[in-house]
């Protein structure tokens, strides 16, 4: 701990230099922030990504289409499927490959139980930063029951690689939507338990509210998405405002909250859950039968026609885009990722810690679901 | 929820699961049974991985690497290296791409993913599987998770493994469109149509470049490399690619007896590639060698080689020698060149037009052809040695067998029936033709004479018969002629041995009487056949030919040179490694060296034979 200026001035009006992570019991993640506080209030905050920083787009270029497709789950480890479903999304709309409509709906699945298990990973280290360890502990039950299912799908646990240009790469297991439809189930019966220990909880309340309040405003301007924009009501999300896969044939609501603070998006996050397990019911119920991919090229001879795409979808932080380009060859010319997380955990955390406590910049960060490796990709 | 003020004493809810059984499993005394689909430590069916290092290519971490190993034999004909994947595991992301890539369905990933050892140098590890290595794959009371380790594993505990719908592969060939047998049966229209473009294309782009198919082709191509561009739009490299090893693409794009398509490794789970036709795509679809190759003759190095035979061989040698700028004479006693491939294969497999191609390409490099040139009789052998610097004997296998039953006279000779049909004057042949013989060329003349009864005997009933000593499953013929010939209606007497050629009191053949085959080879594996003279069959016919194999002619070297010449124990010429016989400046190649009997062998022979002309006249 650095203690950087006004040495003179003594107590609590001394401004100190602080780092918060990445070493440090409160941090989620290899990330760290740089604050700036008088007394236990925060003047100003700098995050300082780049202790993960791995390399990806530019590994992207030396690899082959197909060899992508398992690298690309990696660079965020909390939500694997979005990542696939981005990066085969935009080699289909440069290839011009087609996905069999069964194949759409297993996608969906898929991404909404990655969701949820992307969530409950959320609340875990959400809760357990606010000394909830019983909910995390819950949270992390039940995102493992979720795992187990992803492995039963895929044949993975975390890095499913399972969604691939064409369309899954493999069919539903026999009996798999009966023994999702369990888990949920098994879920949903815990939601009172949820609600009564920590939603409902004046712990939760006193922590939350007011606490890391971004405006609508602020928020469209410094390209916040996700879970922050309708945090502070607006009804924005990809899957409705630029549907893809099959969220346009069933039925759902996007949840929103008014007040912009951290209770808010705890609190939509929540709801998503819910709004997720009744999509997987619903998108059962609409499963077609056929098949679920269409055949790829040879992969050791896959030329990609000259073009660029860019690609969106609403991952469980927010927008997560990519832009890829072919100039023809056997591998991208150029990946990169618009992840969530980079505006969140950069110029939104920034602006959301100053003038708070100390003692809420976990709650902070969390709330707005930083994931330190989708920021170094 | 809103509504009203939460307590903090909401919390003390969750105190009720003190009372009940944990979810936590103990482990390791309790054990989470991996999903069936789990993508675990890999398994590799040694028997039927071929080493063709696809797995090695699609592996996105470099985890895999092709590893010889000693103890395995290699057979590049059947496509089988004495490679198999060793994988890094401290590289592997379990992805299972190299599942899904491998032709052989070999690879599988199992659900064990424990291994505990002290020695990273155990992450590096060369899969096998239960089939191949069952002591280190343990019963359940046997195994302990505590000892577990990559030879510590489970029994019977497969997990991910390849499904052909989701494969990185197709199995299935472009189909090749062809004239079909009613319709061909008539004429001598070529039967196979060819690719058009993006036919080609779309067969070209199944090659997974894996190469097993260079190790297998005698003459050694650039599979790949021709395959690549055909589907890279480039029919000019092609061309090119496949002239470095073989100036007859016209000619083996048709005929060839294509071994590479043997070892593909496409081939062991579905269609191999088309290699053949696609060889013929390019060929075809180059109007003018000479442009797209754009080769000179090499600079006149003053020597000249005669070359005895104008067949595959005799050719694909006077075209390496003058890219080397050797000067080349070829002769042949037939008014063209193509040699046997010019004689044997029916025009519906061989057009002549599709042989002068290649021929006039090779020609237009300077070559001197002497047609109608018998040597022995129009020019001495000795006169050649004298005169060239070096010979060539590619003079093939000329002289056509005959079984020598009773009446063996009034029976045509297979060759020379071919002969007079595809450059002669033609042959008349009655309503019932019976072919005796198994082979390719027995084949070919029961086809042949197929079409020649319906040209010949119009709107009349009309049989063609073949019969053979080996069955069914030994026909010396390919699957695929055997397979077209019944299609035609050719009728088949497998296992019945000619005894004798019945005749009339005119002379006329009435048919060929035959006796039940026990055994063709003995004991040894030798030709020996053994026949059952109890049971006879007489089959009716006013045709017969003999196509029963055909032998070398070497009455055209005289007797003194002929007894220096040296054979080997199965009577072909012995050449040492530069493809020189036991004559000194005489090479040779071609049927009368190779037991495969094929143009692309005798092609092959060429080319060591023009590299060892070349050491030998340039006296290195």
């Amino acid at each position: 701990m650095e203690i950087i200026s006004e040495k003179k001035k003594g107590g609590s009006s001394r401004e100190l230099e602080l780092y918060f992570g990445p070493q440090h019991l409160g941090m989620i993640g290899n990330f760290s922030i740089t604050l700036n506080v008088r007394g236990d209030r925060i003047v100003r905050a700098e995050a300082n990504p780049g202790y993960l920083h791995r390399g990806f787009e530019k590994l992207m270029e030396g690899r082959s289409w197909i060899q992508n497709f398992p690298l690309v789950c990696r660079v965020n480890v909390i939500e694997p499927g979005s990542m696939e479903m981005v990066y085969s999304t935009a080699v289909e709309n440069l290839a011009g490959v087609k996905v069999p409509p069964r194949g759409k709906y297993i996608r969906c699945i898929y991404l909404e139980l990655s969701r949820i298990a992307s969530h409950l990973f959320g609340l875990w280290a959400y809760s357990k930063t606010l000394g909830f360890e019983t909910v995390g502990g819950w949270a992390m039950y039940h995102r493992d029951l979720i795992l187990d299912l992803f492995e039963e799908l895929t044949g993975g646990r975390v890095y499913n690689i399972y969604i691939w240009p064409g369309g899954v790469r493999r069919d539903l297991p026999e009996g798999f939507e009966e023994r999702t439809k369990d888990v949920l189930h098994e879920i949903g019966e815990k939601v009172p338990d949820y609600n009564q220990t920590f939603f409902e909880n004046r712990l939760f309340h006193e922590r939350a509210r007011g606490v890391g309040v971004v405006s609508r405003e602020e928020a469209m301007n410094t390209g916040g998405t996700g879970q922050v924009l309708r945090a502070t009501g607006l009804e924005y999300d990809i899957r409705k405002v630029e549907p893809y896969g099959v969220y346009d044939e069933i039925d759902w609501d996007v949840p929103t909250r008014e007040d912009g603070d951290a209770y808010s998006r705890i609190m939509v996050v929540r709801d998503e859950m819910i709004e997720s397990v009744h999509a997987i019911f619903k998108l059962f119920d609409k499963l077609p039968g056929g098949p679920v991919y269409n055949k790829i090229p040879n992969p050791f001879k896959w030329n990609i026609p000259e073009g660029e795409t860019y690609v969106r979808l609403e991952s469980s932080r927010g927008e997560l885009g990519l832009y890829l380009a072919s100039d023809g060859g056997r591998k991208p010319y150029r990946a990169h990722f618009r992840t969530p997380s980079y505006p969140h955990g950069l110029t939104i955390l920034e602006k959301a810690l100053a003038g708070e406590s100390i003692s809420d910049t976990g709650n902070i960060m969390i709330s707005l679901y930083v994931t330190a490796p989708e920021i170094d990709r | 929820m809103s509504g009203k003020r939460p307590s903090i004493l909401n919390s003390l809810g969750a105190g009720k699961y003190l009372f009940r059984r944990p979810k936590t499993i103990k482990y390791p005394f309790e054990l989470k049974e991996p999903a069936p689909r789990y993508r675990g430590f890999h398994l590799n069916d040694w028997d039927a991985c071929t080493g063709c290092g696809n797995c090695e290519d699609i592996c996105p971490n470099e985890a895999i690497e092709m590893v010889e190993v000693p103890e395995l034999e290699e057979a590049p004909e059947e496509g089988r290296t004495n490679l198999r994947p060793q994988i890094n595991y401290g590289r592997c992301c379990f992805c299972g791409l190299c599942v899904d890539v491998c032709p052989a369905g070999a690879l599988r990933l199992s659900r064990d993913y424990l291994h505990i050892h002290f020695d990273t140098d155990t992450f590096t590890f060369i899969p096998k599987d239960q089939k191949s290595a069952g002591e280190k794959f343990l019963p359940e009371e046997e195994y302990s998770v505590l000892k577990a380790n990559l030879d510590h594993r489970r029994q019977d505990y497969e997990g991910f493994s390849q499904d052909l719908d989701f494969s990185l592969f197709r199995l299935d060939r472009v189909p090749m469109p062809q004239v079909p047998p009613e319709e061909r049966k008539l004429s001598f229209i070529e039967q196979v149509i060819g690719y058009t473009k993006e036919e080609a294309k779309g067969e070209a782009e199944r090659c997974l470049e894996c190469g097993l198919c260079e190790d297998a082709c005698p003459a050694g191509l650039n599979i790949v490399d021709y395959v690549g561009a055909i589907y890279e739009d480039d029919p000019d490299e092609s061309l090119r690619q496949i002239f470095k090893d073989n100036p007859l693409p016209s000619i083996c794009g048709r005929v060839c007896m294509k071994h590479c398509e043997d070892a593909c490794s496409l081939g062991k789970q579905g269609d191999p590639v088309a290699i053949r036709w696609l060889k013929r795509w390019t060929a075809d679809s180059i109007e003018d060698y000479k442009r797209s190759l754009e080769l000179t003759p090499g600079e006149d190095k003053g020597k000249k080689v005669g070359i005895v035979g104008a067949g595959p061989s005799g050719l694909s040698l006077a075209y390496f020698l003058r890219l080397k700028g050797y000067g080349v004479t070829v002769f042949d006693s037939l008014p063209g060149a193509g040699g046997a491939t010019r004689i044997g294969p029916p025009q519906y497999r061989l057009p002549l037009d599709a042989i002068e191609k290649d021929v006039n390409y090779i020609a237009s490099l300077g070559v001197e052809f002497r047609f109608c040139t018998t040597v022995g009789e129009d020019v001495s052998f000795e006169e050649i040695r004298d005169v060239y610097d070096a010979a060539y004997l590619a003079v093939g296998n000329s002289d056509p067998l005959s079984t020598g039953i009773e009446n063996a006279d009034k029976a045509h000779l297979a060759l020379d029936f071919l002969r007079s049909n595809k450059i002669g004057e033609g042959v008349e042949v009655g309503r019932e033709v019976v072919v005796i013989g198994g082979g390719n060329v027995a084949m070919d003349a029961a086809r042949e004479a197929l079409r020649l009864q319906h040209m010949q005997h119009p709107e009349t009933s009309v049989v063609t018969k073949t019969v053979s000593l080996e069955d069914w499953d030994e026909l010396p013929a390919t699957g695929e002629e055997v397979e077209e010939a019944r299609e035609e209606g050719i009728q088949f007497n497998p296992a019945w041995g000619p005894k004798k050629i019945e005749v009339d009191g005119d002379g006329r053949v009435k048919g060929l009487l035959c006796t039940k085959v026990k055994s063709v080879f003995d004991e040894d594996g030798r030709f020996n056949p053994s026949f059952d003279e109890d049971r006879e069959k007489f089959l009716e016919g006013d045709t017969i030919i003999e196509a029963i194999g055909q032998k070398p002619d070497f009455s055209f070297i005289s007797e003194e040179t002929f007894g220096k010449l040296e054979f080997t124990e199965r009577r072909k010429v012995r050449v040492n490694e530069n493809g020189m016989t036991s004559l000194p400046g005489v090479f040779a190649g071609g049927d009368i060296v190779n037991t495969n009997l094929d143009a692309v062998t005798a092609i092959a022979d060429a080319k060591v034979a023009s590299e060892g002309i070349d050491c030998y006249l340039s006296g290195k």
